[in-house]
C-alpha cells in the first residue's frame, strides 16, 4: 500500500505502537497507572493478568474507544486521538479519529457482528462505505477473507445462524478487510464454548505467522506460549513484568505473576 | 504447533466421566413408541364460546331490527361521492402527516441523543411543548393562526424591512393547517419512539463500527438505525392507526375529511346514527388495511433476528405452483 511506503523513510527500528505512562481513571478508580510498552512491526504481544487489571481498558485506549487521562499513545508515527498544534494538545474531530482507527483492527469478546447483515455484508460494509472500494472488488476480497477463516460456505448466513466460533472468525475477517497494520484482540475466545476455541486460535495463529502485528488480551496460556513474541503481565493498572514467553511463563520473577499463572494453568 | 496443543491448555479442568447408560423404564413399558394419548377435553371453553355467541347474536339482531336505524340510508351513503371523497382526504392526510412527522421525529430523536447541549435542549423543549398540550388545542391553534399573526412575512426581524408578506389565511388554508397540526404533534411522539429504538441497540455495535473506522454518520445510517427499526416499527404501526382516527379531529377547523363530511350530511338529514355506522365501517376497513404494510416492514427489518417463514402471499403462490403443470416448473428452474 502506498500509505506504508512513506513510512519506510523512518528508521526501521521505530516501533509501530508505543505507549508512554498511559493513565486512565474511571470516576475515582485509577484503572491504568502509567502503562509504558512498545510493539514492533510484526510482533505478537499477549497481555495477561487477572480480570480488572486494566488489560481490556488499555486495549480500548489504543484505538481511542476510551480517552486517556495522561501519557501518550503513538501509532505509526501519529499520536492517538490528539493532534499537536502550537505546542498544545488538541482533541481530534470524530472524522480524524475515524481515519486513524482504519489502521487498527479490533476483535471483541462478544463478536459484535452486525446482526442485520449477512457474514459477507459484515465484511464488505466498511470497505465499500469507508474505503470506497468498488463493490465487486470488495465482495471478491471479502470472499477470499471468509475462505481464509474457513467460512467460505457461510457468506450469506446471518450472524444468528452461526456458532460463536464462526461469528468470531467472521469478526476477524471483517477487521482484516480494512487492511489494518495492527490487530487488537480483546479476549477473543472468552465467550466461546470450549470446543470452538481451537478454530479461532488457529486463525489467529495463521494471522500471526503471516506477519500481522497483534496485541492480544487473553487467558489462553497455551496460545501465549506458542504464538506470542512477548508477554506483558499486568495487575492493578501497572505492568508487573514483561518479556519473551519462555521467561515470563517458565520463570516469572514476581510473586503476583507466579500466583496468577498457578491459578490459570 | 499442532492444534490439539493449543486447545488443551485452554480447558484446565477435565470433567469426570458421565454415565451414559440408558435409564431403566420406570413402569416396564417401552418408551420408544409414538405417544398415543387422549387429548384433554376443554369443556368450559365450549360453554364460554356458546354463551358469548348467543350474546352476540342477540346484540346483532337488536341492532338490525332497531326501528330507529334506517338500513337504506346506510346503504345509500356507504359509497356516496361525498363519503368517498372524505375517505380519500382522510387517507391523504394520514399519509402526509405520517411521512412528514417521521422525518421530523427522526431528526428530533437524533438531536436529543446528540452530545451537543443546544441540539438536545431544543429537541427536549419541542417534545415538552407538543406532547404536553392536547392535540385538539394544537389543531384549533393552527386553524386560527390568522388571529395571532394577520400576515406572515419574510424580512429582517425587529426592522420594517420585508421581502414579502402574505395573508396568513391565504398561506395556510384549513388543509395545510391540519397537516401542520397533525405533523408537529406526531413528531414529538415519533421522536420518543425512535429514541427508544436507538437506545435498544447494543452499545457494542457502535464500538464495532467505530473500530472499523466508520464515521458517526455512517455508523448511524448503516448500523444503528437499521437495527433500531426492529423496535421502532411496531409502535409506529400503532401511531399510524391512531393518526388515521385523529384526522377526525380536523372537523373542528372544517377540513372536509371523512368524519366532517358525515357530520355535515347528518346535520341535513338528521340520520346521525346511520352516518356514524358508515364512517365506523370506513375507519375499520382502513385501519385493517394498514396492518398489512406493518407486517411486511416488520419482516424486512427483523432480518437476522429470527427465521422467516413464507409470507401469506408466498404461501398462496407456493400452493398454486404445487399443481403439476410442467410449464410452471420449467419457469422455476430458470
Amino acid at each position: 500500500m502506498t500509505i506504508i511506503d512513506s513510512g519506510s523513510v523512518q528508521a526501521p527500528e521505530e516501533p509501530l505502537l508505543t505507549a508512554r505512562r498511559v493513565r486512565k481513571r474511571f470516576g475515582k478508580v485509577d484503572v491504568l497507572k502509567g502503562i509504558t510498552l512498545s510493539v514492533a512491526k510484526g510482533e505478537v504481544m499477549c497481555l495477561l493478568g487477572p480480570s480488572g487489571s486494566g488489560k481490556s481498558t488499555f486495549l480500548r485506549c489504543i484505538n481511542h474507544l476510551e480517552t486517556i487521562d495522561g501519557g501518550r499513545i503513538k501509532f505509526d508515527g501519529e499520536l492517538i486521538g490528539y493532534t499537536q498544534r502550537k505546542g498544545a494538545l488538541q482533541e481530534m474531530t470524530p472524522r480524524e479519529v475515524a481515519r486513524q482507527r482504519r489502521g487498527i483492527g479490533m476483535v471483541f469478546q462478544r463478536f459484535n457482528l452486525f446482526p442485520h447483515l449477512t457474514a459477507l455484508e459484515n465484511v464488505t460494509a466498511a470497505p465499500i462505505g469507508i474505503r470506497k472500494i468498488p463493490k465487486t472488488k470488495a465482495v471478491a476480497d471479502a470472499r477470499e477473507l471468509l475462505d481464509q477463516v474457513g467460512l467460505a460456505d457461510f457468506a450469506h448466513a446471518h450472524p444468528a445462524q452461526l456458532s460463536g466460533g464462526q461469528q468470531q472468525r467472521v469478526a476477524i475477517a471483517r477487521a482484516l478487510a480494512m487492511e489494518p497494520k495492527l490487530m487488537l484482540f480483546d479476549e477473543p475466545t472468552s465467550a466461546l464454548d470450549p470446543e470452538l476455541v481451537g478454530d479461532v486460535l488457529d486463525v489467529m495463529q495463521k494471522l500471526a505467522k503471516s506477519g500481522m502485528t497483534m496485541v492480544v488480551v487473553t487467558h489462553e496460556i497455551g496460545f501465549a506460549r506458542g504464538v506470542a513474541d512477548s508477554i506483558v503481565f499486568m495487575d492493578e493498572g501497572v505492568v508487573v513484568e514483561s518479556g519473551p514467553p519462555s521467561e515470563i511463563l517458565r520463570s516469572p520473577r514476581h510473586q503476583r505473576t507466579k500466583a496468577f499463572l498457578d491459578s490459570v494453568m | 504447533m499442532p492444534r490439539s496443543d493449543l486447545t488443551d491448555h485452554g480447558t484446565p479442568g477435565r470433567r469426570p466421566p458421565v454415565d451414559l447408560s440408558p435409564l431403566p423404564a420406570a413402569d416396564g413399558e417401552d418408551d420408544d413408541d409414538d405417544i398415543v394419548a387422549l387429548p384433554l377435553r376443554h369443556t368450559w371453553r365450549w360453554v364460554a364460546a356458546g354463551v358469548l355467541g348467543l350474546g352476540f347474536v342477540w346484540l346483532a339482531s337488536s341492532l338490525w331490527n332497531n326501528k330507529n336505524v334506517d338500513h337504506g340510508t346506510i346503504a345509500n351513503f356507504m359509497f356516496s361521492d361525498q363519503i368517498v371523497h372524505g375517505a380519500v382526504l382522510t387517507i391523504v392526510l394520514t399519509f402526509l402527516a405520517m411521512v412528514l412527522s417521521t422525518i421530523l421525529g427522526v431528526v428530533l430523536a437524533l438531536m436529543r441523543l446528540s452530545s451537543n447541549p443546544v441540539l438536545s435542549g431544543l429537541a427536549w423543549l419541542y417534545i415538552w411543548v407538543f406532547r404536553g398540550t392536547p392535540l385538539l388545542v394544537q389543531i384549533v391553534f393552527w386553524g386560527y393562526l390568522g388571529l395571532l399573526y394577520k400576515q406572515i412575512s419574510l424580512g429582517v426581524p425587529f426592522t420594517d424591512f420585508t421581502v414579502f408578506a402574505v395573508d396568513t389565511n391565504t398561506l395556510i388554508p384549513a388543509f395545510v393547517a391540519g397537516v401542520i397540526a397533525l405533523t408537529t404533534n406526531q413528531a414529538a411522539y415519533t421522536a420518543e419512539i425512535v429514541r427508544a429504538g436507538m437506545l435498544s441497540v447494543d452499545p457494542g455495535q457502535k464500538e464495532a463500527a467505530y473500530s472499523l473506522g466508520m464515521t458517526p454518520l455512517f455508523c448511524l445510517l448503516k448500523v444503528e438505525l437499521p437495527q433500531a427499526m426492529r423496535v421502532i416499527i411496531p409502535p409506529m404501526g400503532n401511531e399510524t392507526i391512531s393518526m388515521l382516527k385523529d384526522t377526525a379531529l380536523l372537523s373542528l377547523i372544517a377540513v372536509l375529511e371523512l368524519y366532517t363530511v358525515a357530520e355535515r350530511i347528518s346535520a341535513q338529514n338528521l340520520r346521525q346514527v346511520e352516518l356514524l355506522v358508515v364512517v365506523s365501517c370506513w375507519y375499520l376497513v382502513l385501519t385493517s388495511v394498514l396492518s398489512v404494510p406493518q407486517y411486511y416492514l416488520e419482516r424486512r427489518f427483523g432480518r437476522g433476528s429470527r427465521v422467516l417463514g413464507p409470507t401469506p402471499i408466498g404461501r398462496v403462490v407456493a400452493l398454486l405452483r404445487r399443481q403439476p403443470k410442467p410449464r410452471v416448473t420449467d419457469k422455476e428452474s430458470l
